[in-house]
């Protein structure tokens, strides 16, 4: 399978298989007015198989995002069709309107407006910072 | 920016010594203290009613020469009319020193302290926190015994659902030499993540048991709580255990003689009436100490202390 190489864009690579499609919403790629390709399930020497997104456009991808989504990502910078720039996303301290609260009793359910705040406590997991309800990560 | 407090770890443990240090001034100096907040206003905004902790606070106040205004129920307020929370908070604001919020979302008194330009104590947000009742155990407890570690206490109940328990251990488990026993039918005992936070994280040791009886020769303190019908999945379960759980003075026939009983309030049978007259009983003297480390809480926010 082929897809063009893009001179000036982003390459996100060893996405986990899988998740694709979830950094593509959260990443509110689908709001581009570019291409976007989703290639799923590329073989890997590393992970076995993987996913890859490749954005056809400059643009800074929200870190924050994809260090909770997936933080063994690489984000590839493409200029003039040279990589200038590799980053690796880290799980942010602090997770702010990536996602909201489960909990009905939480005001953040009730007052929609405010900003859902999660804070990584030390054993990794996001807590919500008004109710304290941890996120279900499931998969 | 203010100081709030919206949960007890807000607090550390030097903050929580110097309130406690000051609440027992105040309650040997009153007259130090009755104007000391001669033209300070605390607002109560209470989303839900509550009996003892509204009215602590308002006494606090007044104890200090302050006044008081706010409402008894969302009924009354313009949370009725949908307002959020930062819209009140932030008019408040405007009128108030203080505030004193309960509501009954998690969360709500956090979300009130993002905009408020006054501090904001948490005086209890559902099922969440309630940082002024651990004030007011841990200054019992000072006052019964004199000090904050070096102890055995019992929590015995719905120790699954009590927050007053999961807040107290919680507080208490940054104190050194303190064992814990934790007294509950096997269906509330305390949370996994209770125990991670409060004991494995610290090394503490605790221990556990469904026998009030066996264990209450050996407590320094009996923290107690409600067991509550609603928490069962069958009926036949409750009927078996609730009288397990219930304190009389027979229960107590075998306790220390300095033992101290302590329950945040209200009890409905947990604790017989034929307990009150007995000197062990310390809960009557916890609601007044309440009233004594909300008023350090609130010199302690406005940074009079």
């Amino acid at each position: 399978m082929n897809i063009d190489s893009i001179r000036n864009g982003v390459v996100l690579d060893h996405i986990k298989a899988g998740k694709s499609m979830e950094i593509y919403y959260n990443l509110k790629l689908n709001e581009l007015d570019c291409s976007v390709a989703i290639i799923q399930n590329a073989r890997s020497m590393r992970m076995g198989k993987k996913d890859i997104i490749k954005i056809d456009t400059p643009m800074e991808p929200n870190l924050d995002v994809l260090g909770y989504l997936d933080a063994n990502i690489t984000v590839n910078i493409i200029r003039d069709g040279v990589l200038i720039e590799k980053k690796h996303p880290e799980p942010p301290k602090k997770l702010i309107n990536v996602v909201r609260c489960r909990n009905p009793r939480c005001i953040t359910v009730t007052e929609e407006q405010l900003d859902a705040i999660f804070l990584l406590n030390a054993s990794g997991a996001y807590r919500c910072a008004y109710c304290d309800t941890a996120i279900d990560r499931k998969g | 920016m203010p100081r709030h407090l919206i949960d007890i770890t807000d607090l550390s443990v030097q903050e929580i010594d110097k309130l406690i240090t000051t609440a027992d001034d105040i309650e040997k100096n009153p007259e130090k203290y009755r104007d000391i907040c001669k033209y300070k206003q605390l607002a109560t905004l209470f989303f839900e009613p509550s009996t003892r902790t509204r009215l602590s606070f308002e006494s606090a106040m007044l104890s200090l020469g302050g006044k008081v205004l706010g409402f008894a129920s969302a009924d009354s307020s313009s949370a009725m009319k949908g307002e959020t929370v930062g819209d009140t908070i932030r008019t408040v604001s405007c009128y108030a020193d203080i505030i004193a919020m309960r509501h009954p979302k998690e969360g709500a008194p956090y979300a009130a302290s993002q905009v408020a330009e006054i501090p904001v104590i948490n005086a209890g947000d559902g099922g969440h926190h309630h940082p002024t009742q651990t004030l007011t155990d841990l200054f019992t407890i000072y006052r019964e015994k004199g000090r904050l570690n070096g102890y055995t206490i019992g929590f015995c109940g719905d120790l699954k659902f009590g927050r007053t328990v999961h807040s107290l251990i919680n507080a208490l488990s940054r104190y050194p030499d303190i064992k814990y026993v934790l007294i509950s039918p096997l269906e509330l005992k305390l949370p996994r993540y209770v125990k991670e936070t409060a004991f494995k994280s610290r090394g503490i040791a605790y221990a556990q048991t469904t026998d009030l009886e066996s264990v209450i020769p050996g407590l320094d303190i009996l923290y107690m709580t409600r067991v509550q019908r609603e928490r069962f999945f069958n009926e036949e379960d409750y009927i078996r255990l609730k009288d397990s759980y219930i304190l009389t003075p027979q229960k107590l026939a075998d306790a220390k003689t300095d033992l101290s009983v302590l329950h945040p309030l209200p009890r409905v049978n947990e604790i017989a009436v034929t307990v009150d007259k007995d000197p062990r009983a310390a809960y009557w003297r916890q609601v007044k100490h309440g009233k004594y480390i909300r008023m350090a809480l609130i010199l302690f926010l406005l940074d009079m202390i």
